[in-house]
């Protein structure tokens, strides 16, 4: 047996680079527009036409695998894939714990509460905060009310909470939340007050070391803008850019 | 691998503010439980078909579903019907906490209700039929002979449904609640080190565990004196 082992091994150390490259893509599938599971049980969204798109490019084969946000970049440290493309935001915290490629496109944060509600925007600390944990909008929650703020594992469940009323903002990064307002389950509700600039720029995040796939990611991805694949896509969930 | 103990050590007081949570919920629910446990599990044993069938289905529903199906039905489901907004008890209802508190009760009633009830079936008949002869019955019988006898008998499965609530308590965290668990995941969220902070808050459970453990063994050394070994 354990020849049988070391040969595998070899064959697959000695072949591997004849065939195409397979990367395997962690993605969350429950952030729509940008990544959930469709009702062919399959991955869907924004992040998953990106993604399809740059492994195209870069003449990959892409499998993806679905992960719960709070573990997907633990995921990523274990190797079970290789690459995170669930519209990660870029920060100096996770920057420590993983490297980023170039941002494939930017995000603000926004508040969403029912239509017509009386909301104190410059207080919003005597208003209930939800948002989803281990987010920036989480931090942002975090930051106004402390631990009042309530962190739900999944954006559904905020949004049911929000429903529920049991909270009566839901701080929500803006395309998600906008893709939320469009659909049958938003309606009633509206952003109040202004976006909130962060800065906030999503990138793919991958294993620090990874220097050669980063490098092959960031020339698929201006590739893809370049030629109009990306301006395709975007199109596709957002009648504006957000590149 | 190379922990981070600084990290480990500085997590500490907010693990411990979860762990009072924890524990709160664990002894109301438990203490709910048991008294719930009671009368459902005489009702289990009684001759009349309809008054067995009623706590019957009560523990069925609960000993048959997930503990986390349960919470997200009462906590998330609940919620969805303007009819339950509307009513008296949506104050309740709406607070994580409560929704926490009553499906956790009901949960280990459950359990508590089916460990009792084979307690109460295996209480030697010959103790009963003796207190019958004395002239008790009913309420006296069950007072003085039967439930004190069916606590002894139940007590080392109690002290096990009593730890696996207190694991199980651990989903509290998906209703929003900040207990141990839900602590552990707020600060991993921050610091992105899920092994360090799951380590500490797996070591609060555990010497709660140890210190149940350890408890329910000098019970059951006291009240279960009369079944040990004689010592010469």
């Amino acid at each position: 047996m354990p020849h049988r082992l070391t040969l595998t091994l070899l064959l697959v150390l000695f072949t591997g680079p004849l065939f195409a490259e397979t990367l395997r893509i962690g993605t969350e599938g429950a952030y729509p527009p940008f990544n959930t599971i469709g009702k062919d049980g399959q991955v869907a969204g924004f992040d998953i036409d990106v993604a399809r798109a740059l492994c195209e490019r870069m003449n990959a084969e892409c499998t993806f695998v679905t992960q719960d946000w709070d573990g997907i970049i633990p995921g990523l440290l274990a190797r079970k894939y290789d690459a995170i493309v669930a519209s990660m935001s870029i920060t100096e915290e996770r920057k420590r714990a993983v490297a980023f490629t170039d941002p494939y496109y930017s995000n603000s944060l926004s508040l969403i509460a029912k239509a017509g509600a009386k909301i104190d925007t410059a207080n919003l600390a005597k208003h209930a905060l939800g948002a989803q944990r281990a987010t920036i909008a989480a931090d942002h929650a975090t930051e106004l009310v402390g631990d009042d703020a309530k962190l739900y594992d999944t954006q559904e469940n905020a949004y049911l909470d929000l429903g529920a009323g049991r909270i009566d903002v839901l701080v929500t990064d803006t395309l998600p939340g906008y893709d939320w307002l469009q659909s049958p389950q938003g309606q009633g509700y509206a952003f109040v007050g202004d976006k909130i600039d962060i800065d906030d720029k999503i990138g793919i995040a991958l294993r620090k070391g990874d220097d050669g796939l980063r490098q092959r990611l960031n020339a698929a991805l201006k590739a893809i803008v370049d030629d109009g694949t990306y301006a395709k896509i975007n199109a596709k969930y957002f009648p504006f850019s957000i590149y | 691998m190379n922990l981070e103990w600084g990290v480990m050590l500085e997590s500490l007081p907010r693990l411990l503010q979860g762990t009072l949570l924890t524990l709160e919920l664990v002894a109301l629910a438990l203490v709910a439980g048991g008294l719930l446990s009671v009368p459902l599990a005489m009702l289990r044993v009684s001759s009349n078909p309809v008054l067995r069938a009623l706590p019957l289905a009560y523990t069925f529903f609960f000993r048959g579903t997930p503990l986390l199906v349960q919470l997200f039905l009462f906590y998330y489901g609940l919620a969805q019907f303007e009819v339950v907004r509307e009513s008296i008890f949506w104050p309740i209802v709406r607070e994580a906490y409560w929704s926490a508190l009553i499906v956790f009760t009901l949960n280990t009633g459950a359990y508590t209700t089916e460990i009792l009830r084979g307690a109460i079936q295996a209480v030697p008949h010959g103790e009963v039929e003796a207190a019958r002869a004395m002239g008790m019955s009913g309420g006296t019988l069950y007072r003085r002979i039967v439930l004190p006898r069916a606590y002894r008998i139940a007590l080392p499965a109690y002290g096990n449904e009593i730890i696996l609530m207190l694991k199980a308590s651990a989903l509290a965290s998906t209703i929003t609640l900040l207990d141990l668990t839900g602590m552990a995941r707020t600060v991993i969220a921050k610091t992105y080190l899920p092994v360090e902070i799951f380590l500490v808050a797996g070591a609060i459970y555990l010497a709660l565990t140890f210190l149940l453990v350890n408890g329910f063994r000098l019970l059951e050394r006291r009240v279960l004196r009369f079944q040990q070994p004689r010592t010469a």
